[in-house]
């Protein structure tokens, strides 16, 4: 499977996820943003980090570059997207999902291993999850506070466009296990045709023991069944 | 030709930092602070001599990149 990592100024986690998708036998190419054209790709990446120093707002700088544009196209060709953090700020701020992270609802910078539960496991990227597993995962960001009007949300919650809500290690979902302050404890969603996933969280620090767990694994190796 | 733009976050959307600056205010002594909403502000130069047509073109600006529309509104005039 071919994957590609965009790249932009500010990105930091554009090698951990080169690491992990080539640990789990992606054939990966690494794109830079001024770039007009894609590599051939199955999955394309958009990665954590401070694209453009969060200017303006995270990921509003970088949604109007060159590669963005043919992201936009591949994405509604229906070719997999997954926006990581920044990488989810970014597909917010492009329209290919909907709604916006806010601040953190306590104002914090929030650099710790959460929970989640994998709500939603009947799409190409969770097919190897357990309905309700509750996977350990790592987060870091300032601006995770999942927004969208109150229709969306219905939307979503109907349409089963939420693969992860944050929970605590029992798998609790309510108002305390909730980090940042997202509507429903919603750590990722949906595109309509679940070609597009966005998340919080980083899965791809998650695929090692040695140095956390497992528990991303499955979603990039989910892709390739 | 030139402009300012204000942006205001919309009524329902929760502004966790101006919840703070007013809370530190009031600390301070501000007894009489009601709330503080927290926005943005840009001035913004145009070489366009047409009023109508520059107002046009920054409208077109904030929609495009300077304002996220799901939560943000703005106001633009002339300065």
């Amino acid at each position: 499977m071919n994957s590609s990592v965009i790249v932009f100024p500010g990105s930091n986690c554009d090698r951990d996820i080169a690491v992990a998708l080539e640990k789990l036998q992606f054939k990966n190419n690494m794109v830079w943003h001024k770039e007009t054209s894609l590599p051939k790709s199955d999955l394309i990446v958009v990665p954590g980090g401070f694209s453009y120093g969060d200017y303006l707002r995270s990921g509003a700088i970088a949604a109007k570059s060159n590669i963005l544009n043919e992201v936009i196209k591949a994405a509604n060709d229906g070719c997999l997207v997954l926006g990581i953090c920044n990488g989810f700020q970014i597909l917010t701020e492009t329209g290919l999902l909907k709604g916006v992270l806010l601040r953190n609802k306590n104002l914090k910078f929030l650099g710790k291993d959460i929970h989640v539960k994998a709500i939603n496991t009947d799409n190409k990227f969770c097919n190897k999850y357990k309905k309700d597993q509750i996977l350990k995962f790592n987060i870091a960001h300032n601006e995770g506070n999942y927004f969208t009007s109150s229709e969306h949300l219905k939307e979503l919650e109907d349409k089963n466009l939420i693969p992860f809500k944050y929970c605590d290690e029992n798998g609790i979902i309510n108002e305390e296990t909730n980090p940042n302050g997202s509507l429903n404890n919603i750590a990722g969603i949906f595109n309509d045709k679940k070609n597009i996933l966005g998340m919080m969280p980083h899965p791809e620090r998650m695929v090692d023991d040695i140095i956390s767990n497992n528990d991303g694994v499955n979603l990039f190796t989910s892709l390739l069944n | 030709m030139k402009f300012s733009v204000k942006v205001t976050l919309k009524k329902d959307v929760l502004d966790p930092q101006g919840k703070v600056v007013a809370q530190t205010l009031q600390n301070m002594g501000m007894n009489t602070l009601k709330n503080i909403r927290q926005g943005k502000y840009f001035e913004i130069e145009i070489s366009e001599n047409n009023e109508a047509k520059a107002k046009e073109k920054i409208d077109e600006m904030c929609k495009k990149l300077l304002v996220n529309l799901i939560i943000e509104d703005f106001e633009i005039s002339k300065i």
